[in-house]
């Protein structure tokens, strides 16, 4: 009996090794371009490492099983007859959900950290006149520093296309430009259809929803050029729906903004 | 106590056809009912799986090269929809359930054997309908979801079609639903009790109730979407001051449920066969029966983790995470109880056996990347993307349609008489299990890396990944073929089956194979221990 205890402990042991090898030493996930994507990573390997444990554990068992237990030549009748055990499944009814539980607080934290419990009424002004009702999104800062932050840029998308508009420099650029380590926040309405702005190096998506306008705050921390991509079904020519967004330097981006802003119209 | 009713002999019976053109006829028997949705659901099935490898063909290379763009989405447009409303639904409930109910209560045949036929009789015009409106003007091509605006925007004919086609195959779900909960409770033979029917009947009485609570929403919000299209109201039209969002909540209040309606079916199946092929009573009868309902209950408040990119305030998100992370837990116990079932057994290494441990397997896989999923910070990343199409697949393929392939292996022999052959078989699932795992498995990657669904185009870089799922694929297409051999040879050639070559305990194996029309030759049999395996040794002893 001793024997096989060990066996057993030997066994969960290697499991558990392997899956935490795994975990640390293959990646599965782009390469980390804002402030979102390495907390987001850390929650990926835990989810992971947990999930090969539970995956690994389940597949030795059945093939062990199917193995062991295979019924052979010369056997006739059926096996021991065990209807249940009551204790055993009292713990693998209490420690999965102590797993789940655990998971669902932790993914709380991690969704906290990245700004998603935020409130994201931040147009006071706006609200009150009820001309706006902001949805959703992902806020990573709060309305003051929105206030001030330079860096709005109201998004509108449309069959098969997005448009960024810059009302600081009113100009509207097919390119999303943004300057590296600076929060920026994005309002975002549809003109047609429900559309989605996902960029898989920053780990966010957020939908655009015609008639409701949704909010997306990101920091960018990783010069380079990465993919925007549509993500909900749009129509035909969804799969094409792209744009760019380029993370610059602080010098490049302003020489960008200032190349395109147009002189303010007074009327 | 319950009042045991034993349904009259139809009196019509004598008009009714013999032989097998009873199977194209109204015929009320619970048996060929059963059968008809079971044949009829694989004729779907069959064109369901060419439309999948119309799609992975056109996404072997980066290109929209394969059909024009608009024809894609319909073809995945269709591929969804019939997979599931033609395919999935009316076989795990309606040809199963059909089929082995009435046997399990003890009872002649279902309760209301016309409502039955109507019900079976809906699924082939609604399924030609929805075939045949890509030849009218386009078929509907906004997804399964069919989420407005784009459902609104598209060609109109083809979302009406996919729209009245879809209320009458939920009509046909939802009379199943109401006959199976009425058989379970009221039909039961005298001295069954409850809590002594097999698992099949608990998973078909939480799937009942889950289709007759939660398929009406979705008939609802389909005629409302309807009326968007064809009378120009504004439910769903943002330029009308319709709320797109509001269409999503209801359409997943159904369309959640819709999983566990794929797969509570399933997870009685595959506790039907376990123990019969392990030789060892099922383990822990009670607590399956407590997180079936568990699930039946937790699965009608998770809905709007789907959405957790759509509109939705954070509390509200918070809600959905925990619940569905929940069903985790009432899942994973039927799972660690059907490895308990094989511990220690006597098991036979057979075709139904090996669909059923590759179902483990792949289901144990599909639940956890679903519990990812479930967190809404995970979520964000990956929503709408090849990583959640690979998981629901390893659900309903990997989990649902291989316990389907079992089921037709463990109960052909009650069907036909004879035995299926089992070289043909565990070929089957050979090819079946590496097939599926190659389409799938790479797709998770696919999706975490930067390939939403839905696309008939992607990035260069993705396309070596995307020709090994295609690959996958093929395998799975040419898996279908020793099966077909398999039942046509052994439908005229097979090996005879005898009445029980299984030596099951449960009740449709104490009768003639196949079974008389009323099911027993005399009274039906009173089985207090469907699972009573190793009783007579640990007696003896």
């Amino acid at each position: 009996m001793l024997n096989k205890n060990i066996y057993l402990i030997l066994i969960i042991s290697l499991v558990f090794a392997i899956s935490f090898w795994i975990g640390f030493n293959v990646n599965l996930l782009p390469a980390e371009a804002s402030i979102n994507a390495p907390i987001y990573d850390e929650l990926f390997k835990i989810l992971f490492i947990i999930g090969l444990i539970i995956f690994i554990g389940m597949t030795i068992a059945v093939i062990y099983s199917l193995f062991k237990f295979r019924k052979r030549n010369d056997q006739i009748g059926d096996g021991i007859a065990l209807e249940g055990n009551l204790s055993l499944e009292i713990v693998w009814t209490i420690i999965p959900s102590i797993i789940v539980l655990l998971i669902g607080l932790y993914s709380y934290n991690i969704y906290d950290r990245m700004g998603g419990m935020k409130e994201l009424n931040h147009n006071h002004e706006m609200m009150s006149s009820n001309t706006e009702k902001i949805w959703a999104g992902i806020s990573q800062t709060s309305d003051n520093e929105i206030a001030i932050n330079n860096l709005s840029i109201e998004v509108s998308a449309m069959q098969f296309a997005f448009l960024f508009n810059y009302p600081k420099g009113n100009f509207i650029s097919g390119e999303l430009h943004v300057p590296v380590d600076q929060k920026v926040s994005m309002k975002m309405e549809s003109k047609d259809v429900i559309h989605a702005f996902w960029v898989p190096e920053f780990r966010i998506k957020q939908d655009i929803i015609p008639g409701q306008p949704t909010i997306l705050n990101f920091t960018p921390t990783k010069v380079g050029k990465y993919p925007i991509i549509c993500a909900e079904l749009c129509g035909p020519y969804h799969g094409g729906m792209r744009a760019s967004i380029v993370v610059e330097d602080e010098s490049d981006y302003n020489e960008w903004f200032n190349k395109n802003k147009k002189p303010e119209v007074n009327l | 106590m319950t009042i045991s009713i034993d349904p009259q002999k139809t009196n019509n019976e004598s008009l009714q056809p013999k032989g097998w053109l009873r199977y194209f006829s109204f015929s009320l028997d619970h048996k060929v009912i059963g059968i008809q949705y079971l044949v009829c659901g694989f004729l779907f099935y069959l064109i369901g799986g060419t439309l999948a490898s119309a799609i992975r063909i056109e996404l072997a290379s980066p290109m929209s090269d394969f059909m024009p763009r608009d024809v894609y989405n319909q073809v995945l447009t269709l591929h969804g929809t019939i997979m599931i409303f033609l395919w999935i639904v009316p076989v795990v409930n309606g040809a199963f359930g059909n089929y082995l109910i009435p046997f399990y209560v003890g009872a002649r045949d279902m309760a209301f054997p016309r409502l039955n036929a109507v019900a079976f009789w809906l699924i082939p015009p609604s399924g030609l309908m929805l075939v045949a409106s890509y030849f009218v003007d386009g078929a509907a091509q906004a997804g399964w979801t069919a989420y407005p605006p784009l459902s609104i925007t598209t060609p109109q004919s083809g979302q009406i079609i996919w729209i009245l086609s879809v209320l009458l195959l939920g009509g046909s779900s939802i009379f199943g639903g109401i006959n199976f909960i009425a058989t379970i409770i009221k039909l039961r033979r005298p001295g069954l009790k409850l809590m002594q029917l097999p698992m099949y009947c608990w998973a078909m009485l939480g799937t009942s109730l889950l289709v007759v609570l939660s398929t009406p929403v979705l008939a609802g919000t389909l005629i409302l979407l309807s009326f968007d299209i064809i009378a120009n109201t504004g439910f769903f039209n943002p330029v009308l001051g319709g709320n797109v969002v509001v269409y999503q909540h209801l359409f997943w209040f159904y369309s959640h449920p819709a999983v566990y309606i794929m797969v509570l079916p399933a997870f009685g199946l595959v506790s039907e066969i376990l123990p019969v092929h392990a030789r060892k009573p099922l383990f822990g009868y009670t607590t399956m029966v407590f997180s079936i309902m568990g699930i039946v209950v937790l699965g009608l408040v998770v809905w709007a983790h789907h959405m957790f990119t759509s509109g939705t305030p954070p509390w509200m998100r918070l809600f959905f995470t925990i619940a569905t992370a929940f069903i985790a837990v009432p899942t994973g116990i039927k799972f660690f109880n059907w490895v308990a079932t094989l511990w220690g057994g006597k098991i036979s290494i057979n075709s139904a056996m090996l669909f059923s441990c590759g179902f483990i397997i792949n289901f144990v896989f599909g639940g956890i990347t679903g519990v990812a999923l479930a967190q809404v910070p995970f979520d964000i990343h990956v929503h709408d993307t090849y990583f959640v199409v690979a998981h629901f697949h390893y659900i309903v393929y990997g989990g649902t349609v291989f316990i389907i392939f079992s089921s037709i292996y463990h109960w052909f022999p009650k069907v036909t008489g004879k035995m299926l052959n089992e070289k043909l078989g565990i070929l089957h699932f050979i090819i079946t299990f590496i097939g599926f795992n190659l389409c799938f498995a790479p797709q998770h990657w696919l999706g975490l890396n930067g390939m939403p669904r839905r696309v008939a185009e992607y990035d260069p870089q993705f396309q070596f990944v995307n020709q090994i799922s295609s690959l996958g694929a093929l395998l799975m297409a040419i898996s279908t073929i020793p099966f077909l051999i398999n039942v046509f040879l052994s439908v005229r050639n097979g090996k005879d089956a005898g009445d029980n070559p299984w030596n099951a305990l449960t009740p449709e194996w104490l009768t003639s194979s196949p079974p008389p029309v009323e099911n027993w030759e005399g009274e039906a049999p009173l089985v207090e221990e469907p699972y009573g395996y190793g009783k007579e040794i640990s007696e003896q002893k």
